[in-house]
């Protein structure tokens, strides 16, 4: 049985549809992203969860216990907001002990637990500090340790990220990560950050126009992607425009592909063929190898590790991760000739 | 899609009741002190001296009664001719305080202030000390005379010179370098960038001001009661009608004359300010004005003398009610400060206007940062909070004399449950209260937009009550905005005579009011020694204010601190 339960989200302001049908399940100690582009419904949605923003029609049940119509303090879940909305004026102490003072446990036990907190997400001797005293990624901790004072079932986050520098961020996605997983809290975190949500999550929820495009583990969004959004939101792709000619035939500029079975498309259909850079076959191609375009180099674009070559073929444009190495062996530079293989199973078909 | 799903009813939080309930009473207190007795104006236009519905019968008599109408177009002529003085000055001593280097511009920015300080009364009587008929400079005039138009202008450009000049140092100072950089960058010339960048920037402010000056000018009693002679004005009018003739109706008449233009003006900087949203980004650099020195001297000069025309102002009420015998024996004494000779109440009208002015900078404080908190974090309740954000911007558009008239009409009326507080100082208190509203409500407003609105939510999360969040993260983050408030407020009360005078009761008459009284008696020493106390006290006040506010919040607000 899962722990959350949404069904049937509606949330309307005015004319504009935030939220449009949303239906979702989240099982008890897992971690979910929300991902998509600002403006998918990621935010809405976590604050109908929250009760901050009420749904205009659908039903939320958390642990069995139908919550769609309770205020937020009527509800359990901690949060975190990009801003961390941090109280000022208020020790890191008192910040993490906000929620544990307003539940009249003795003193001695509220700071016993706050120390727990602070030790737990790495601050143990900031307590006497003001926020203001603190670094943004030190912020983040204590709006986290505050969040999970009063031990919640469901743990929110709102972009809590995004706010901080790329090395800190970094460094936080693991240790949230690592928190979630030693305190078993079922969390739902909100980002734009494609490459956030796939080394944290356990199962990423991606967003669009406020709909649910794809639910899956960072695994399946990547490789198997069921939309074109979802495709071209998450990781680089190459999208190659052709008609569709057999269930496992496609062709692009009077070039004929293999590509996996497509049962579901009628032949003639518009198609977007898509591969993703990394998946371009250039090595070690055997001579009868499918999918074989001779290519010519364009722009290399150096990225540190590997470069992101762009390829042009008549009526084909697309852009190939090569490694050093094999720049090197194979002896890539801008204007050369190349052949290149695109193998079937890594072609993903969508209608156009 | 155009299904009908029937809307979430979303249960109410205790918080959410106790918020609800607060909007009610807090709308219901701002009807009582502003919406009513301001309706009861209104409603006494139409009805004769005994009560009786007449129609238009009062407005055909005002508007058929040439003296009245006359009125009507001085006071005008006045404003007008104020506002076209005062802008520029402002404006040039404000561009010299942000965009010059002045040697001491702390000084310079603190003589600015000082007519906030005075009672409108002060600088017409220092006018009639200089050029009255026993003035020092009476022969510079020429057989001209200083009681009327050239007497109320000098006083009101004295009176309007620091609001005026708030407004534009406020436009000024939030400049943005990089568009300086540019223009510089690009080759614009002085005269160029003066036109295409500091003056757009400052466009709202210059308008903001010409309109509040108008407004101070149409809607003051004071100076124009001092040294008007016979030239009469629409606020004269409405003392004369009400204290003078007791024709309360024709009173109403010349009120509401006087709320249209006053309306007027407040509407048209709404509509202004509305337009200057985002003027300046989060990412805008603040200008730092460079050494420069001609431009450095010539302001310099100019705030000079700027700054020795109030100083002389000031002074000569100073001296004035230092002096013997003006101008026979200018010996100096204090007998003009003992003021039990002058008027009955003595000192205890000064006392009664501490008390005032305690009284509604801790009443007022507290009702106005309340109410404000009320309206910003209520959810939803949307008619409800539109109808307080309507009462509380009302006090700004009405003068204090037709809010003060309000008061009498609704008060006093005898079925009126609350006319036990009439001739009280309770309804001095209220009456201050509701007058100075909107500034505080808006100060209270601005500090409670900028603290992060998603900390309610963190309590709600955390199940901590609304109020308690209040009383522990909001209220102490505001703190500064508060005494900002309350100073506002204190000042304002020992100041303002228009919309007091119609409600003092023997025993509980104010110190400006005595003033005006001591002064219609003929003693002009006296009048302005009374003034004079009540500019040092309410600068005192704002001195004490200062200094608490650098080394005393400094402290107690260590949080601040990085």
């Amino acid at each position: 049985m899962s722990y959350l339960k949404v069904r049937n989200l509606h949330k309307r302001f005015g004319d504009f549809v935030a939220l449009g049908d949303v239906s979702l399940d989240v099982a008890e100690g897992e971690f979910v992203c929300f991902l998509g582009p600002s403006g998918c419904g990621k935010t809405t949605l976590l604050r109908a969860i929250a009760g901050l923003d009420p749904q205009t029609s659908g039903t939320i049940h958390q642990k069995g216990k139908d919550v769609s119509a309770l205020p937020p303090s009527a509800r359990d879940f901690g949060i975190v907001f990009q801003s961390y909305a941090l109280f000022p004026n208020l020790t890191v102490t008192d910040n993490v002990g906000y929620g544990l003072v307003s539940r009249k446990q003795a003193k001695g036990a509220i700071v016993k637990r706050v120390n727990e907190l602070l030790t737990l997400v790495g601050l143990p001797d900031s307590g006497a500090k003001y926020p203001a005293q603190l670094s943004g990624g030190q912020q983040q901790r204590v709006a986290l340790a505050r969040a999970l004072a009063t031990s919640p079932g469901l743990l929110l986050l709102d972009e809590p990220l995004s706010a901080l520098d790329a090395r800190v961020r970094l460094r936080l996605r693991h240790e949230i990560k690592a928190l979630q997983r030693t305190l078993g809290v079922t969390t739902i975190m909100v980002t734009h950050d494609q490459e956030e949500a796939l080394t944290m999550a356990d199962r990423i929820v991606v967003m669009n126009h406020g709909a649910i495009d794809q639910v899956g583990t960072p695994q399946e969004i990547y490789r198997n992607p069921t939309t074109a959004f979802v495709a071209d939101f998450v990781g680089s792709m190459n999208f190659l425009t052709g008609k569709l000619t057999a269930p496992d035939r496609i062709e692009i500029g009077g070039r004929s592909f293999a590509c996996p079975p497509q049962d579901g498309l009628a032949n003639g259909t518009a198609v977007r063929l898509c591969i993703r850079p990394e998946d371009v076959r250039v090595r070690d191609l055997p001579a009868d190898v499918a999918n074989r375009v001779t290519v010519e180099v364009g722009e290399l674009d150096f990225v540190g590790a590997f470069c992101r070559a762009s390829l042009k073929a008549p009526s084909i444009a697309l852009s190939a991760d090569f490694s050093s190495n094999l720049m090197r062996d194979l002896g890539v530079v801008q204007g050369g000739k190349l052949d290149i293989a695109l193998p079937p199973d890594r072609l993903r078909v969508f209608a156009a | 899609m155009s299904i009908a799903l029937p809307a979430m009813k979303v249960r109410l939080s205790p918080d959410d009741l106790v918020m609800r309930v607060g909007i009610v009473l807090f709308a219901a207190v701002l009807l009582l002190i502003v919406g009513l007795p301001l309706w009861a104006l209104l409603a006494k236009g139409f009805q004769d001296q005994d009560g009786k519905f007449v129609g238009l019968a009062n407005y055909a008599a005002y508007f058929s009664t040439p003296a009245l109408l006359h009125s009507a177009i001085n006071s005008f002529h006045v404003a007008a001719v104020t506002t076209l003085i005062v802008v520029p000055i402002s404006f040039m001593y404000a561009y010299a305080l942000t965009r010059a280097v002045l040697p001491m511009r702390w000084l310079f920015q603190g003589i600015a202030l000082i007519p906030i300080f005075a009672p409108s009364l002060l600088p017409g009587l220092a006018l009639i000390y200089l050029f009255g008929t026993q003035g020092f400079f009476k022969a510079l005039l020429g057989g001209g005379q200083i009681y009327g138009f050239d007497g109320i202008v000098i006083a009101q450009v004295f009176y309007c010179f620091p609001h005026a000049t708030l407004i534009m140092v406020t436009a000024l100072a939030t400049a943005d370098a990089r568009l300086y950089e540019a223009a510089d960058v690009l080759g614009a010339s002085k005269l160029r960038v003066f036109f295409t960048v500091t003056l757009p920037g400052a466009k709202y402010g210059v308008i903001s001001a010409a309109l509040v000056v108008f407004t101070l000018v149409m809607t003051d009693f004071g100076v124009a009661k001092v040294i008007g002679g016979n030239f009469n004005v629409l606020a004269t009018d409405v003392y004369k009608q009400v204290i003078g003739q007791q024709n309360f109706s024709m009173g109403a008449v010349v009120g509401m004359v006087l709320l249209l233009p006053a309306a007027l003006a407040f509407g048209v900087d709404r509509l202004v300010q509305r337009k200057q949203v985002a003027l300046l980004t989060a990412r805008a650099v603040p200008l730092v004005p460079r050494p420069k020195f001609a431009r450095d001297a010539l302001f310099t000069v100019f705030c000079t003398v700027v700054s020795l025309g109030i100083l002389i102002i000031l002074g000569m009420a100073i001296w004035g009610s230092l002096i013997k015998y003006w101008p026979y024996n200018l010996s100096l004494t204090w007998d003009n400060y003992m003021f039990e000779k002058f008027d009955a109440n003595g000192w205890e009208s000064y006392f009664n206007s501490l008390r005032m002015a305690v009284g509604a900078a801790i009443f007022g404080t507290a009702l106005m940062f309340v109410g404000a908190w009320l309206n910003e974090k209520t959810k939803g309740f949307t008619y409800w909070r539109a109808l307080v954000q309507l009462l509380a911007f009302l006090p700004m558009a009405v003068p204090g004399l037709v809010l003060g008239l309000g008061y009498i009409f609704f008060f006093n009326a005898p079925n009126n449950p609350l006319n036990f507080l009439y001739a009280t100082m309770g309804i001095l208190v209220i009456n201050t209260v509701a007058h100075f509203y909107t500034v505080g409500h808006l100060t209270a407003t601005t500090a409670l937009k900028q603290i992060d609105p998603e900390f309610e939510s963190v309590s709600a999360s955390l199940k901590v009550p609304i109020w308690r969040t209040f009383a522990r993260v909001t209220a102490p983050i505001c703190l500064p905005s508060i005494l900002d408030i309350a100073i506002y407020l204190f000042v304002n009360a020992m100041t303002t005579v228009s919309s007091v005078i119609f409600l003092y009761a023997p025993d509980t008459k104010l110190a400006s009011v005595a003033a005006v009284n001591i002064e219609e008696a003929g003693t002009t020493a006296a009048a302005a020694a009374l003034c004079v106390v009540i500019v040092i006290t309410s600068a005192a006040v704002k001195a004490l204010h200062l200094i608490a506010d650098r080394y005393l919040l400094s402290r107690l607000q260590g949080w601040r601190r990085r």
